[in-house]
C-alpha cells in the first residue's frame, strides 16, 4: 500500500513531451533575455528594455493549455510572451536591435513585436490599454462564432486602471470569451502592489463582477497550465471571462535603468530559490521524464540559437529611412505633409 | 551671482519653494515620493514635505487627474506630475473637459488653479507610443495655458508662475534634457507666463523654437553665423497665451522667419506661429514663413527612423538658406 501510494506520487502529471516543451521554451526566453541585458548595455540595443526573467513559467503554462488559434494581447514586457507564440529568437533579437529583418521590420523595438501569423497582438506600451483591447479582440471571436479565445495579459500595476473595471463589467454583460490575466510580480517600476490599494489579492477584483477569479503559483508551469485549461475549457463553452492572478516575480528591475533598490536581496534570493526552470528541470530529473543527454541536447540547441539570432541581428540592414512614411495608412498614396 | 543647476534641479527648487511658501500646495503621481521621480526630478521632496504633500498614486492618471481639479476647485494647489504627456492622454478629459471649463462652467465661482507637469517629445529609440509632442493638442483649449521650456532658469521661474497661477496650466518639459544645466539665478524671482525669451539677436532671420528644439536651433545660428548670417533666436517658452509680439516685432526687422517645431505640421505650433506672422507681418516679409516640424508620422524605434523624423542643425540651416534664396 505505502509502496504503491509513492509510486503514484512520483508519477509525472503531465506528459513528457509537455516537461521537455516548457523546458525549452523557459530556457529560450531565460537565454534570450539573458542575451538581450547584454547587447543593451553593449548599445546594440536603445530606449526602453524590459526583460521577462523570472516570468517564463507564465509564457510557459499559459501556451501548453491554449490553442495556436486563440489569441494574446500583453504589455510591453513582452519578449517572452512573443517567443512563446513561435515569433522566432531571430526575429526577436533583430527587432530589438531595430533592424529590418526584425518582428516588425524595426519599426517597434523591444516594447512592440506583433505577428499577425501567430495572433499576437502586441506588446503595448501605455499602461492598461490592452485590458479593453483583448476585450474586445475576444468580443471579435464571439461575433464570428468561433470558439477561440482571448488572453489579456497585464501587470499589477495595470490593474489599477479604471479600463480593467470597465472591461471586466463588459465582457461579463455580454459573457465575451476572455482570459484575464494579471502577471503580479508585485511591483509596477518601483511601487510594490501593497501601495498601490488596500486590495492586495488582485484576484478579488474579479468578485464584483462575480467573474470566476483564483490565484496561482506563477513559479510554476504546472499550476499555470492547469489553471489556465480549465479557464480555458470554461471559456470556451461559452460561459463568458475567467480571471487568473499569476503570481510571479521578475529577477531583474522594471528596465535595464532601474537598480530596484526598492526590494531587498533576501527577497530577490527567496523567488530565484523557486526558479521555475531548476523546478522543471528537478521534475525531470526526479521523475526520470527524460534522460540528462536528453536535457543536454536541449540546452545545446538553445545556446546555439541565441549565438545565431545575436549574428543574425547583427548582419541584419537597418531599416530604410522612407520606411518611416509606410504603415501609417493602409491608403498607399496618402498625401502626408512634407514641406 | 548663480549657480549653474540641471532641469530637473531647477523644477525642484521651484516645487520646493512653493511648497515653503503655501502649504496648499501638493504634489501627486506616480513615483514622485518613494522613488524619488522616475526622472529625479522630486528627489528628496519626500523627506522635506513628508507623504501628506508628496504624494504617490498607483498607475490611474485619470483617476489621480481628476482628484487634482477636484482638490483644485475645493481650496488647493496640485501639482500633478505624469511620468510622460504620452500617458497622460489617459486625463485629457479631466484636463479638458474639467479643468479648463471649470470657471466658465461656474460662472466664475470655481476656479482650478492647478499645474500639469511631465515631460514631451521624443526620447531616443522609444518607438511610437513614448515619442509624442503635446503642447498644439493643450495649447487648442481655452482655459488652459501652456508652457514649454527647458532653460533652467526660465523653467524654474516659469513653474514657480504656473503654480501661483489661478488657471490651470500645463507645463511641458524634456526626458533627454533633465540633466541639461545652465545659470540660475540665486533667490526668489519669477518668469512671467506668456512672453517669449529673444536667446541671440540678428538681421537676417528669425528662427523661433521652443523645448529641447531649441538645441539644434541655436547650433544652427552658430553655423549660420560662421558662414556670415545673422540670425534672431526666439524662445517661445510659452505656448498659450502665444507671445505674438515679440516675434512680429523680430520678423519686422529680419523679413525672413523659420519656425522649429518637434509638433507634427499638421495644426501644430508652427502652424499658430506662420498665421499671426502672415497676419500682422504680411508687407514685411521677403520669403515664405518657413517651418521645420517632425515628420507627418508616427515615429518607429530604429535609428534611421529617429535620425529621419526630428528636426535637427542641418534641416533647419538649409531651410534659412531656402528663405534667404541662397543655393546649399
Ligand atoms: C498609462 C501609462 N502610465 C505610466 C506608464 C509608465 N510605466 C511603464 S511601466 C510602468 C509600471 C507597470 O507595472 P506593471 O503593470 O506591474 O507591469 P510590470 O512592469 O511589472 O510587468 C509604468 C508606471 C505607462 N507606460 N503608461
Ligand atoms: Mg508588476
Amino acid at each position: 500500500m505505502v509502496a504503491r501510494k509513492k509510486k503514484t506520487d512520483s508519477a509525472p502529471a503531465h506528459p513528457k513531451e509537455r516537461y521537455l516543451y516548457w523546458y525549452e521554451l523557459m530556457l529560450r526566453i531565460r537565454r534570450f533575455e539573458e542575451r538581450a541585458l547584454v547587447m543593451y548595455g553593449q548599445q546594440k540595443i536603445r530606449g526602453f528594455c524590459h526583460v521577462y526573467i523570472g516570468q517564463e513559467a507564465v509564457a510557459a503554462g499559459i501556451e501548453s493549455a491554449i490553442r495556436r488559434e486563440d489569441c494574446i494581447v500583453t504589455a510591453y514586457r513582452q519578449h517572452g510572451t512573443a517567443l512563446g507564440r513561435g515569433v522566432t529568437s531571430r526575429e526577436a533579437m533583430a527587432e530589438l536591435f531595430g533592424k529590418a529583418t526584425g518582428i516588425v521590420k524595426g519599426k517597434g523595438g523591444s516594447m512592440h513585436f506583433f505577428s499577425a501569423k501567430h495572433r499576437y497582438f502586441g506588446g503595448n506600451g501605455i499602461v492598461g490599454a490592452q485590458i479593453p483591447i483583448g476585450t474586445g479582440i475576444a468580443f471579435a471571436e464571439k461575433y464570428k462564432g468561433t470558439d477561440n479565445l482571448c488572453v489579456t495579459m497585464f501587470g499589477d500595476g495595470a490593474a489599477r486602471q479604471g479600463a480593467l473595471h470597465e472591461s471586466f463589467n463588459m465582457a461579463m454583460a455580454w459573457k465575451l470569451p476572455v482570459l484575464y490575466i494579471v502577471e503580479n510580480n508585485g511591483y509596477a517600476m518601483g511601487t510594490s502592489v501593497s501601495r498601490t490599494s488596500n486590495v492586495v489579492e488582485l484576484y478579488k477584483l474579479g468578485a464584483s463582477y462575480d467573474m470566476p477569479s483564483e490565484p496561482v503559483d506563477g513559479m510554476n508551469p504546472e499550476a499555470v497550465h492547469e489553471a489556465v485549461s480549465r479557464a480555458a475549457e470554461y471559456i470556451r463553452a461559452g460561459n463568458g471571462p475567467y480571471f487568473l492572478e499569476v503570481r510571479t516575480y521578475r529577477y531583474k528591475g522594471h528596465s535595464v535603468s532601474d537598480p530596484a533598490k526598492y526590494r531587498t536581496k533576501e527577497e530577490v534570493e527567496a523567488y530565484k530559490e523557486r526558479d521555475p526552470i531548476k523546478l522543471i528541470e528537478s521534475i525531470i530529473r526526479d521523475k526520470e521524464i527524460a534522460t540528462e543527454q536528453e536535457l543536454q541536447a536541449i540546452r545545446d540547441l538553445i545556446k546555439e540559437e541565441i549565438d545565431d539570432c545575436v549574428r543574425f541581428a547583427e548582419e541584419s540592414p537597418w531599416p530604410d529611412p522612407s520606411e518611416l512614411y509606410t504603415d501609417n495608412y493602409v491608403q498607399a498614396d496618402y498625401p502626408f505633409i512634407r514641406d | 551671482m548663480g549657480r549653474m543647476l540641471a532641469l530637473r534641479d531647477a523644477l525642484r527648487e521651484a516645487m520646493s519653494e512653493e511648497m515653503r511658501r503655501d502649504d496648499t500646495v501638493f504634489l501627486m503621481g506616480e513615483e514622485v515620493a518613494e522613488y524619488n521621480g522616475a526622472y529625479k526630478v522630486s528627489k528628496g521632496m519626500l523627506d522635506e514635505f513628508g507623504s501628506k504633500r508628496v504624494i504617490d498614486t498607483p498607475i490611474a492618471e485619470l483617476g489621480f487627474a481628476g482628484i487634482g481639479v477636484g482638490a483644485a476647485m475645493n481650496g488647493l494647489r496640485p501639482i500633478i506630475e505624469f511620468m510622460t504627456w504620452n500617458f497622460a492622454v489617459l486625463a485629457f478629459d479631466q484636463i479638458v473637459n474639467n479643468a479648463a471649463k471649470t470657471l466658465s462652467q461656474s460662472a466664475g465661482q470655481f476656479k482650478c488653479p492647478i499645474v500639469f507637469r511631465g515631460p514631451t517629445g521624443s526620447a531616443g529609440q522609444l518607438a511610437q507610443q513614448h515619442s509624442q509632442t503635446f503642447e498644439s493638442w493643450m495649447a487648442n483649449v481655452p482655459g488652459l495655458k501652456v508652457i514649454s521650456c527647458v532653460d533652467p532658469a526660465d523653467a524654474k521661474g516659469l513653474l514657480k508662475s504656473a503654480i501661483r497661477d489661478d488657471d490651470p496650466v500645463c507645463v511641458m518639459e524634456s526626458e533627454l534634457l533633465y540633466g541639461h544645466t545652465g545659470e540660475v539665478p540665486d533667490g526668489e524671482y519669477l518668469v512671467p507666463i506668456g512672453v517669449a525669451a529673444v536667446r541671440r539677436h540678428g538681421t537676417d532671420v528669425t528662427l523661433v523654437s521652443f523645448n529641447k528644439m531649441m538645441l539644434p536651433t541655436l547650433e544652427a545660428a552658430d553655423i549660420l553665423a560662421s558662414e556670415g548670417i545673422s540670425a534672431e533666436v526666439i524662445d517661445l517658452r510659452t505656448i498659450r497665451p502665444l507671445d505674438a509680439r515679440t516675434v512680429i516685432e523680430s520678423v519686422k526687422k529680419t523679413n525672413r522667419i523659420v519656425v522649429i517645431d518637434e509638433s507634427w505640421p499638421f495644426a501644430g505650433v508652427s502652424a499658430e506661429v506662420a498665421y499671426v506672422v502672415q497676419k500682422h507681418a504680411f508687407d514685411y516679409l521677403d520669403a515664405p514663413v518657413t517651418r521645420i516640424n517632425a515628420a507627418d508620422t508616427s515615429l518607429g524605434y530604429a535609428p534611421t527612423f529617429v535620425e529621419e523624423y526630428l528636426p535637427n542643425a542641418g534641416k533647419i540651416v538649409r531651410a534659412v538658406k531656402e528663405v534667404m534664396y541662397m543655393r546649399y
